[in-house]
């Protein structure tokens, strides 16, 4: 492979040639490789750990009519404070000596570990994480089709394309936050809203009457 | 007792084979990793379960630990593109030489009447530079100026490669541009409502949120 034919036809000059190489035709490659295996390793450690993970999120178009009064049935707020505080009400908020007579909304306290948050949305949250276990178990025994089951779990989280077929049990989340919150605190609860399959969720703005609720708590 | 013949044999081994691979793949990886440049700032992104990457064509909307927004374009035509319109906009004509510095360049938090301040800076300076970042109140929104025209000089560049592809009858996969925020886990929310706010204003309202792969260790 390496060797080069000088071919000069002469007989005695070729049997020199070969005795002149017999020593060194090989040369020790243990460096080259130690270096190979260096880059190697830098390469396949620095390009895997670039590319960063994302999480997506939509943000709802703002109303042409700015109809406050949406309707949501089954929804969970939280209100985030400064000090990675977390609080939350179930259902519609209720002021303080309102109309309908209703008694006033309390926060509940809670926090960002597995026992607080994590507990407390798949507890919120059974119904519809028990029916997407069973479309799951069925998919998987193949009774239906991949796409049916997508949209069968969207129409469970309560985002079926139909409007008119919507399931008013389905959990909302609805995040807001004063003005001392820390972003990283909106990404662990919108990521926990994830993990415990809750389809609706939305980040709005937090009225007077909650802040002054929270202040009273975090006093 | 018979003695025991040892193959009487070379301990060194052929390692050409093994060579070639290592070469090989030493290659592959060089050629395939990306560049990448130092950011102006450091940003410690908060964790999520998230396994989705961060697509190829992005806008990147950086908020640091203080609150302030920094803005990126991962493709460098663009880039040069986008700053060329941002000048005509603040009446400020950039030399080819600062387009070209431009096109090197990461992350930028700094308005358009210092950017040819911050584009002579050496790579060191830039990282004492303490950045304003990219203003973006009512009274002089550039954020969003540099999001829309960024968001207009892409689609233009895409048109082109696929008419020219077209042209040619090579094939066109058009990645569609897509917009990220990197924000510091501290930063504050409000900090980053007020980009979200920017970039929902232009009508974009599905964007990603860049984290980090949570090890998963507290959740079971």
């Amino acid at each position: 492979m390496a060797e080069v034919n000088t071919g000069d036809g002469g007989g005695h000059g070729k049997h020199d040639k070969k005795r002149a190489k017999k020593s060194s035709t090989r040369i020790d490659m243990t460096p080259m490789v130690d270096l190979a295996f260096l880059l190697l390793t830098f390469f396949v450690l620095t390009s895997t750990f670039s590319k960063s993970k994302v999480m997506e999120i939509p943000f709802p178009k703002d109303p042409k009519d700015h109809k406050l009064d949406q309707k949501v049935n089954n929804a969970i707020t939280f209100l985030l404070t400064k000090d990675n505080k977390i609080f939350y009400y179930n259902g519609p908020f209720y002021p303080k000596n309102n109309k309908d007579g209703k008694t006033p909304t309390t926060v509940l306290k809670t926090d960002f570990s597995a026992k607080g948050l994590h507990e407390l949305l798949l507890d919120r949250n059974k119904p519809t994480i028990d029916a997407i276990k069973k479309l799951e178990e069925k998919y998987k025994r193949k009774e239906i089709a991949d796409t049916t089951y997508k949209r069968l779990a969207l129409h469970e989280q309560g985002r079926s394309a139909d409007p008119a077929k919507h399931i008013e049990a389905a959990l909302t989340v609805l995040i807001k936050t004063d003005d001392k919150a820390v972003y990283k605190n909106v990404v662990d609860l919108i990521d926990e809203v994830k993990v415990c399959n809750i389809g609706i969720y939305a980040i709005v703005d937090m009225m007077p009457s909650e802040k002054d609720l929270i202040d009273a708590e975090t006093k | 007792m018979p003695k025991i013949k040892l193959p009487k044999g070379n301990p060194s081994l052929d390692m050409t084979p093994m060579v070639d691979l290592a070469f090989l793949l030493v290659t592959f990886f060089m050629l395939t990793a990306s560049v990448r440049l130092t950011e102006p700032v450091i940003v410690d992104t908060p964790d999520s379960h998230s396994d989705k990457l961060l697509p190829e064509n992005v806008i990147l909307l950086t908020v640091d630990k203080r609150g302030k927004p920094y803005f990126n374009i991962s493709n460098a035509e663009v880039r040069v593109k986008t700053l060329e319109r941002m000048g005509k906009q603040y009446n400020i004509t950039f030399t080819e030489k600062e387009k070209k510095a431009f096109g090197k360049m990461s992350s930028f938090g700094v308005p358009m009447n210092q950017m040819k301040q911050y584009i002579a800076m050496s790579e060191k300076e830039k990282e004492k530079f303490n950045s304003p970042g990219v203003p973006l109140d009512s009274l002089d929104n550039q954020l969003s100026y540099w999001i829309r025209y960024g968001h207009i000089q892409e689609r233009t560049l895409a048109k082109e490669a696929q008419t020219n592809a077209k042209r040619l009858g090579h094939q066109f996969k058009d990645t569609p541009l897509r917009f990220a925020i990197k924000a510091d886990g501290q930063a504050n929310f409000l900090n980053v409502k007020d980009v979200i706010k920017v970039l929902t204003d232009n009508d974009i309202y599905v964007f990603n949120l860049i984290t980090n792969l949570e090890k998963g260790d507290d959740i079971k």
